[in-house]
C-alpha cells in the first residue's frame, strides 16, 4: 500500500493518459471542489468535454480558477494528461506564484490497461495511437518531473497500487496556529549572551530549567550569531530552550550563513562570520553539528495564535504568511531589496510594511532601528544590541516592549543607526507614513469592521462621492478621527395636531427594554466636532500635526467649521481654558480631548442655506398672499362667490408668518467670537479611552463642569432624566418638552442613559429627536400644520435612517477606538471616510 | 400664486368671451400638482381683470414622486407653491387652450385684435435678475416694471431675493401675451417641474412660432427650456452638500465668472498652448493630466499622435462625465479610445494607478487643494507618481490688478484656496524640486506685464 504524503496546501497535478484512471483517484482522495478538470472546463466553454478545438480556452479558465484558489490558501488538484512538459510548466508557475508547493502524482499504467478503459466509454472515441503516444511521453517526462520544480513526485505504476493509495495531508512546518502563548518575541541577539540573559531574567524565565514558570513561550527571530563575543553560549541556550518546549526560534540570514560555513560551504568570512567561526573552534565538534542540525531545521516563519501572530526574521507579506517556498523562506531571511545600494554599500531595502495591509500583526528584526515601531501592524524589534543599541522583547499578546541596553558597543555598523535626528523624530514612523493616505483604503466597496455592528458595507457610488468632498473640502485628516452620525426622529404621532410628540421616543426606549433615558433639549445650530489638545506639542504627538495648532473645529461632514483661523484660534483657546479650570487634564490624565457639539447661532454656518431656502421661500410666499389676498377681496366685493378661497388665503399667510418667525429665532449676526455659543453635549474621547462606556450624566456633569469654568462662550445643555416606565415621569418629560418648544427651542434629543445601549435587537438608536412644531415648519414647509398635510406627512419611512443612523454611529465609535488604540491612520480614516459615504445615501432629509 | 391680467376692451366684459370662461363665478381646475381657480377681481364697461389663482399642494409635490424625491429640490420648504413657474405654464395651457391658439368660438374677431394689456405676476423668480428679465421682454415690445422683494426685510445685510413683482404692458392679440408667458415664465425660473423629454422641443418649437427664432436670447431661451436632468451621481453629491456651502452646482457658475474674467485675453487657450509645448519638448509619451477637469487639456493632448497614453484624473465624477462626453469618449474607435482613460481619483490620495508615465501636467489645479493639504499632493505627484516631467500652472496673484471685475484682494475662483505671487510660487517649487530631487524653471503664460508679470505663472520639474 502506497502512502501519498502531501503539504496541506499544494498544487496537486495529476499526470497520467487518458483512461489511467485519474479522474477516479481524485474523487476518491479529494473533495470534488478541490479537483479542477480539464475535460469539464472543455464542458463550460464549449458545451462538450471532448471538444480539442477548445482546450486552449478550456486551460485558460482552469489556469484562472487555480490562481483564485492557490490565492486563497486552497489545496487544489489538476485533472488533466499533464503529460507533456509544456502543459506542467505553467502550473509549476502557478504554485510558485502563490508560494504554494507543486506535488505530482503519476499514474504510470501500461497503455493496454488504458487502452481497453478507453474503448469502453463512449465519449473517448479517438484512436489507439492517442493513448499511445501519451504513454511514451509520460515515460520520457518521468525522470525530469523534479527538475521541472515539483517537490514531491509520487509515482503508482499499477491498477492496484493505484486502488490502494492513501493521502494524507501534512500540516505545513510554519503553521503553528494552534499554539497561542503568551509569548516574548526577542530580537536579534548576535551573541550578546549577558544582554539575553538579563532579558530573559527580566521576563521571569529561569535560565536554570530554561522555561518560564507561568508557560510563557520565548520567540527568536533570529540572527543568534555573528558579530558579537559569546556565540556558543547563545546557540546552546535557545538550542536547549526549543529542545525544552520553552522555546520557538526562526533562522536570520547570519545563521544560514554560518550553517553554510559549518558546513564547508565557500562562505567569505565577513559581517561577523569570522567572530563566531573563531568562538566555534573553541567549542567540541559535536556541539558544531549540533548547531549545523538546529540551524537546519529552523522553519522560515511562524504563523501563531490562530493566524494572528506572525513571527520572521526579515519580515512577511500578507500573501506568504504561512505558504511555502523559496521565495518565502528568501523574503524571510533578507526581506525585500530595491536593488540599489546605499551610500554605505548596503542593499536598500524595500519597505514592505509600509504597504502592509494584513489582518495578523507581524513581528521581525533583521534592520537595525533605534526605538521599535509600529507600522500598519509590524513592528520592527532589532534594537540593534549588537551595535550598542538595546535588546528587547514585544510581550504578546500584552504589546509590551521591555528591553535592555547593551553592556558595550559590540561591534561598529558600518552604517550608523543612532543617528541623532533618528533618536529624536519629531514624528513616529507611523505618523510621518501617514503623511499620505492611500486611494485603495477607501475606494470601490468596501466592508469596514466594527465593534458595535460587525462588517459595514459602503457602496462604491457612495465612496465616490465621499471621495470629492473628502478631498475637496475636509480638514487634514489627522484630525478627522470621528463624524458624528445621523440622527433619526420618534416614531410619527398617529393623530392629533403633532407629527412629532415625546411619547412616540420613550415608547421606543420602553419596547427595546431600556428603562432609563436622558431627555437633553436639542440645540438648534449646526452640529460641531471640536478637538483641544494642551498646547501644540500635544498635537505633534498624539495627532502628528505639525502646524503650531493645537485643535480643530469641524462640521459633521468633515470640514473645518471656520473660514477665519485666529476666530478659531480663539474659540479654541477659550474651551482650553475652561478645561485648565475644571481640571480636566489631570483627572482624565490627557493632554487632548474631543468634544461633541452644538454651535450656535444656525446662521454662523447655515448662511448659504437660510438665504437660498428659507428666507427666500418666506420672501416668496409673503409676497403672493400680499397680492392674492386683495385679489379675491377684490372679487368678493364684486359679488363672486370666492368665500373659501379668501379665508383659505388668509389662514394660509398667517402660516406663512409663523414660518418665517421659526427661522427667525436661530438666526442673530455674527461679528466676533462673543456673539457664538457652544454647547458640548459629549466628551467623546482623550487620552487612552472612548467615554462611550459612560453614561450621559457623567456626559452631562463633564459639560456642565467645562461650562461652569468658561467665561460666557460655553453653553449649558438642560437635561431631564426619565424613567420610562413610570407615567408619572413621562408626564414631567413631556410638560418640560412642551414648555421648551413653546419658547421656541428646537426640541429634545432622548437617549438611553448609557452610551451603547444593547436592547433587543442589538444596539438600540443612540438618540432620537423630539422636535417642536414650530420647528418643524422650516422642516415639512409653512404650512404644514394644516390637517390636510398632516395627515399625508404622517406616513414616513424611519427604518433607513434608523438603519444608517445605527451604522454610523458604529463608524464613528470605531474610528474613535481606533485612533485610541493608536491604530495606522488609514484604519481611523475608513471608518470616517464611511460615514461620510453612507452620509450620500438617499434617505429622506426632512428626518 | 397669482397672475392677473387686465384688459383694456370695447366692452369689459369680453375678455370672458376671450378667454371662454364667464366673468360671473369661479372657475376650478383640478391639475396635477393642486388646484387653478380662475375669476374676475374687476369687471367695468371698459376694462377687465382676469386672476390665475394656482393652489399648488406642497405636500404632494414631494410625496409621490419617485426615487428623486430626497434631493434637496424636492424640500417641503420650497417655493414652488408660491411663485410663477412651469406650473403656471401647464395651468395656463389647459385653462386657455383655445385663447393660446389664438381661437374664440363665440368672438374670432375679439381674438384677431391687438388690446392694451397689462400682465402682472405676483412672485416670478429671474435668475440672472432684472437685467435678463428685461431682455426678455422688452424685445417683444413690452414696457418691463420689476419691484424686487428683499430676502427678509430684519436682515438687510442677507441682500435681495430673487423673486420680482412683474408688471409688463404692451398692446397685443391676448394668445401672443399668453403664448410669451407660457414660454417665458420657466426660462426666468431656469427649472421646469416635469421630465424634459423629446416632446419639449417640438412644444418650443411650436409656441415660439413667429417670435422666437428673431429673438436676440433665443439661444438662451432654448437651452433653459429644454433644461436637462442632472445626473444620478450628481445627486448624491449635492445630498452630501446640501447643507453646507458652497451651495450646490457652486463651482459651475464661478468656472463661468472665472472664464469671463479672464476671458479677453484668451488665457486658457494660451495656457494650453503652452503646457503642450513643454510637453512635446520633453519627448513625453504616456502623461497625465491630474486634475483634468472638463477636459480642455485632454482635447489637445488627443489630437497629439506621438502620445501613446493619456490619462485624465479629476476626483469630481461629475467633471469627468462632462469630459466623457466632450471628448465623445464613448464614440471613439476602439484604439483611439485605448489611448485617452478618464478616471476618478484625488491628489490627496496615494494612487498606484498613477505610476510610471513620463510626464503630468496640474493646470490651475494646486491653487484648489488648502494649503495643510499641499503636502500630501506634493508627495503623490513628485514621490509616487514620480513622472520625469511635471508641468504645474497656477494664477500669478500680482497679475490680478489688471484683471477687470475682480475686486481687489479677491481670488479669481471662489474654489480658491489662496493664489500666490511670482515669489511664493517659485519659493514652493524650488523647495519641492530639491525634496524630490528634480530640477524646475518658470516660465510666464500670457501676456506679460512689466511691473506684475503674467496672469499665469508655471513651472516645470523635470528629473
Amino acid at each position: 500500500m502506497k502512502r501519498i504524503s502531501i503539504p496541506e496546501l499544494a498544487l496537486v497535478v495529476l499526470v497520467g493518459p487518458s483512461g489511467s484512471g485519474k479522474s477516479t483517484f481524485a474523487r476518491s482522495h479529494f473533495k470534488s471542489t478541490e479537483v479542477l478538470s480539464s475535460d469539464y472546463c472543455r464542458g463550460l466553454v464549449a458545451d462538450d468535454e471532448s471538444c480539442q478545438t477548445a482546450t486552449d480556452d478550456a486551460f485558460a479558465v482552469l489556469h484562472f480558477i487555480a490562481a483564485k484558489r492557490l490565492a486563497a490558501g486552497r489545496l487544489t488538484v489538476i485533472d488533466a494528461t499533464n503529460v507533456q512538459p509544456d502543459g506542467r510548466k505553467p502550473l509549476v508557475a502557478l504554485a510558485r506564484e502563490y508560494h504554494c508547493l507543486p506535488v505530482a502524482i503519476v499514474l504510470d499504467l501500461p497503455e493496454k490497461t488504458c487502452r481497453e478503459r478507453n474503448a469502453s466509454r463512449p465519449d473517448r472515441s479517438f484512436g489507439a495511437h492517442v493513448v499511445r503516444q501519451q504513454v511514451q511521453q509520460l515515460r520520457r517526462s518521468l525522470r525530469n518531473l523534479e527538475r521541472e520544480g515539483f517537490r514531491h513526485v509520487f509515482v503508482l505504476s499499477s491498477p492496484e497500487e493505484v486502488g490502494t493509495a492513501t493521502v494524507e495531508r501534512q500540516p505545513l512546518w510554519n503553521n503553528l496556529k494552534s499554539e497561542h502563548g503568551p509569548f516574548d518575541v526577542i530580537g536579534d541577539v548576535h551573541g550578546c549572551y549577558a544582554e539575553l540573559t538579563t532579558l530573559l531574567e527580566r521576563l521571569g524565565y529561569d535560565l536554570a530549567t530554561r522555561r518560564h514558570p507561568s508557560g510563557r513561550k520565548a520567540v527568536f527571530l533570529g540572527d543568534l550569531v555573528d558579530r558579537g563575543p559569546k556565540v556558543p553560549e547563545v546557540l546552546r541556550l535557545v538550542m536547549d530552550m526549543v529542545a525544552g518546549g520553552g522555546a520557538l526560534c526562526v533562522p536570520g540570514n547570519h545563521d544560514v550563513r554560518l550553517m553554510r560555513k559549518l558546513r564547508g560551504k565557500d562562505v567569505q568570512l565577513t559581517h561577523g562570520l569570522a567572530e563566531s567561526m573563531a568562538q566555534l573552534e573553541a567549542e567540541p565538534a559535536e556541539f558544531r553539528q549540533c548547531v549545523v542540525a538546529f540551524l537546519d531545521d529552523l522553519v522560515s516563519h511562524y504563523v501563531l495564535d490562530d493566524g494572528r501572530l506572525v513571527v520572521a526574521h526579515a519580515g512577511m507579506k500578507a500573501e506568504m504568511q504561512g505558504r511555502g517556498s523559496g521565495k518565502v523562506r528568501d523574503f524571510a531571511l533578507y526581506g525585500e531589496t530595491t536593488g540599489e545600494t546605499d551610500e554605505f554599500g548596503l542593499p536598500v531595502r524595500h519597505n514592505w510594511a509600509a504597504d502592509y495591509r494584513g489582518r495578523a500583526l507581524v513581528v521581525y528584526g533583521h534592520t537595525p532601528v533605534p526605538e521599535p515601531e509600529w507600522l500598519n501592524g509590524t513592528i520592527n524589534i532589532d534594537t540593534g544590541c549588537v551595535f550598542g543599541g538595546h535588546l528587547t522583547a514585544l510581550r504578546y499578546p500584552e504589546k509590551e516592549l521591555v528591553s535592555v541596553p547593551a553592556e558595550r558597543t559590540w561591534s561598529e555598523p558600518s552604517k550608523p543607526f543612532l543617528e541623532p535626528a533618528l533618536q529624536a523624530p519629531a514624528l513616529t514612523a507611523q505618523q510621518a507614513y501617514d503623511d499620505v493616505l492611500d486611494l485603495e483604503d477607501v475606494v470601490g466597496k468596501r466592508l469596514v469592521s466594527t465593534r458595535l455592528r460587525g462588517n459595514i458595507t459602503v457602496r462604491e457610488e457612495n465612496a465616490i462621492a465621499a471621495l470629492e468632498v473628502m478631498s475637496r473640502f475636509a480638514v487634514n485628516p489627522r484630525w478627522l478621527i470621528y463624524l458624528p452620525p445621523t440622527m433619526s426622529p420618534s416614531e410619527t404621532a398617529s393623530d392629533g395636531p403633532l407629527l412629532e410628540h415625546p411619547t412616540q421616543a420613550f415608547a421606543y426606549f420602553r419596547h427595546e427594554g431600556v428603562p432609563a433615558v436622558v431627555c437633553e433639549e436639542k440645540h438648534m445650530g449646526s452640529r460641531t466636532v471640536v478637538i483641544v489638545c494642551r498646547d501644540a506639542d500635544a498635537a505633534r504627538r498624539r495627532f502628528g500635526v505639525v502646524d503650531d495648532v493645537a485643535g480643530i473645529c469641524s462640521t459633521r461632514t468633515g470640514r473645518r467649521f471656520f473660514e477665519d483661523a485666529a476666530l478659531e484660534a480663539e474659540l479654541l483657546h477659550r474651551v482650553r481654558e475652561a478645561a485648565d479650570h475644571a481640571s480636566l487634564w489631570e483627572e482624565l490624565g490627557t493632554d487632548w480631548i474631543c468634544l461633541d457639539c452644538e454651535l450656535m447661532p444656525w446662521s454662523a454656518k447655515a448662511q448659504e442655506l437660510l438665504r437660498g431656502q428659507y428666507a427666500a421661500v418666506g420672501a416668496a410666499s409673503r409676497a403672493a398672499f400680499a397680492e392674492a389676498v386683495p385679489a379675491l377681496e377684490s372679487a368678493a366685493a364684486g359679488g363672486i362667490a370666492v368665500d373659501d378661497l379668501l379665508v383659505r388665503a388668509r389662514e394660509r399667510a398667517a402660516l406663512t408668518e409663523r414660518y418665517v418667525a421659526a427661522y427667525r429665532q436661530y438666526c442673530w449676526p455674527v461679528t466676533g467670537l462673543r456673539d457664538l455659543k457652544l454647547a458640548p453635549f459629549h466628551l467623546l474621547a482623550s487620552e487612552g479611552a472612548v467615554h462611550v462606556d459612560k453614561d450621559h450624566r457623567w456626559h452631562m456633569q463633564m459639560a456642565m463642569r467645562l461650562c461652569d469654568a468658561s467665561d460666557g462662550l460655553l453653553l449649558k445643555t438642560p437635561h431631564l432624566a426619565v424613567d420610562v416606565t413610570d407615567s408619572a415621569s413621562e408626564a414631567e418629560a413631556v410638560r418640560w418638552w412642551e414648555q421648551l418648544t413653546a419658547r421656541g427651542g428646537e426640541g429634545m434629543v432622548v437617549k438611553p442613559l448609557v452610551f451603547v445601549t444593547r436592547g433587543r435587537r442589538g444596539v438600540v438608536q443612540p438618540a432620537l429627536k423630539c422636535r417642536g412644531p414650530e420647528y418643524l415648519r422650516i422642516i415639512y414647509g409653512p404650512e404644514y400644520t394644516r390637517p390636510e398635510h398632516l395627515e399625508r406627512l404622517r406616513s414616513r419611512g424611519l427604518s433607513v435612517k434608523r438603519s444608517l443612523a445605527l451604522r454610523e454611529f458604529a463608524l464613528g465609535v470605531e474610528a474613535l477606538e481606533r485612533f485610541v488604540r493608536g491604530e495606522p491612520l488609514r484604519r481611523v480614516h475608513e471608518c470616517v471616510f464611511g460615514v461620510l459615504a453612507l452620509e450620500s445615501e438617499p434617505v429622506d432629509p426632512r428626518l | 400664486m397669482l397672475l392677473t391680467i387686465t384688459a383694456t376692451l370695447e366692452d369689459g366684459a369680453d375678455l370672458g368671451y376671450l378667454l371662454h370662461k364667464s366673468p360671473g363665478r369661479v372657475h376650478s381646475f383640478e391639475l396635477a400638482f393642486g388646484v387653478a381657480h380662475v375669476f374676475y377681481p374687476e369687471v367695468t364697461p371698459s376694462r377687465a381683470t382676469v386672476a390665475v389663482l394656482l393652489e399648488v399642494d406642497p405636500v404632494g409635490l414631494v410625496r409621490g414622486r419617485g426615487p428623486d424625491s430626497s434631493a434637496p429640490l424636492e424640500q417641503y420648504v420650497n417655493d414652488r407653491p408660491y411663485v410663477a413657474s412651469s406650473f403656471l405654464s401647464v395651468a395656463i395651457g389647459r385653462l386657455f387652450a383655445p385663447t393660446l391658439g389664438g381661437r374664440s368660438k363665440e368672438r374670432p374677431d375679439l381674438a384677431a385684435r391687438a388690446w392694451p394689456l397689462v400682465a402682472r405676476i405676483s412672485v416670478l423668480p429671474c435668475r440672472g435678475g432684472e437685467p435678463l428679465l428685461r431682455r426678455l421682454f422688452e424685445p417683444l415690445a413690452y414696457e418691463v416694471a420689476a419691484t424686487q422683494h428683499l430676502l427678509d426685510e430684519t436682515r438687510p445685510d442677507w441682500g435681495a431675493s430673487s423673486y420680482f413683482t412683474v408688471e409688463l404692458r404692451a398692446t397685443r392679440r391676448l394668445a401672443e401675451l399668453l403664448t410669451h408667458l407660457y414660454v417665458l415664465i420657466p426660462v426666468l425660473d431656469d427649472d421646469k417641474h416635469y421630465w424634459v423629454g423629446d416632446d419639449e422641443v417640438d412644444k418650443l418649437l411650436k409656441h415660439g412660432e413667429g417670435w422666437l427664432a428673431a429673438h436676440p436670447e433665443r439661444e438662451l431661451i432654448a437651452r433653459r427650456y429644454l433644461r436637462h436632468r442632472r445626473s444620478l451621481a450628481r445627486q448624491a453629491l449635492e445630498r452630501l452638500l446640501a447643507e453646507e456651502a458652497p451651495a450646490v452646482g457652486a463651482d459651475q457658475v464661478p468656472a463661468a465668472a472665472e472664464e469671463e474674467i479672464e476671458h479677453r485675453i484668451s488665457l486658457n487657450e494660451q495656457r494650453l498652448g503652452a503646457v503642450l509645448a513643454v510637453l512635446k519638448q520633453s519627448g513625453a509619451q504616456r502623461v497625465l493630466d491630474l486634475g483634468c477637469g472638463e477636459g480642455h487639456l485632454l482635447r489637445q493632448l488627443s489630437r497629439d499622435r506621438t502620445l501613446t497614453e493619456i490619462v485624465g484624473m479629476d476626483v469630481s465624477h461629475r467633471a469627468l462625465e462632462i469630459a466623457s462626453e466632450r471628448l465623445k469618449l464613448e464614440r471613439l474607435p476602439e484604439r483611439h479610445r485605448e489611448r485617452l482613460k478618464l478616471i476618478q481619483g484625488s491628489l490627496l490620495y496615494r494612487d498606484r494607478r498613477l505610476d510610471g508615465y513620463d510626464a503630468a501636467a496640474l493646470v490651475e489645479v494646486i491653487e484648489h487643494l488648502d494649503p495643510p493639504r499641499l503636502a500630501a499632493c506634493e508627495r503623490n505627484v513628485f514621490e509616487f507618481a514620480h513622472p520625469r516631467t511635471v508641468v504645474v500652472t497656477t494664477p500669478n496673484a500680482e497679475f490680478n490688478v489688471k484683471l477687470d471685475g475682480l475686486a481687489r484682494g479677491a481670488l479669481r475662483h471662489r474654489d480658491h484656496r489662496f493664489e500666490w505671487s511670482r515669489a511664493e510660487f517659485e519659493a514652493w517649487a524650488q523647495r519641492t524640486a530639491e525634496r524630490f530631487g528634480y530640477g524646475v524653471r518658470f516660465l510666464p503664460v500670457g501676456p506679460c506685464d512689466a511691473t506684475v508679470g503674467a496672469p499665469t505663472q508655471m513651472g516645470v520639474f523635470e528629473r
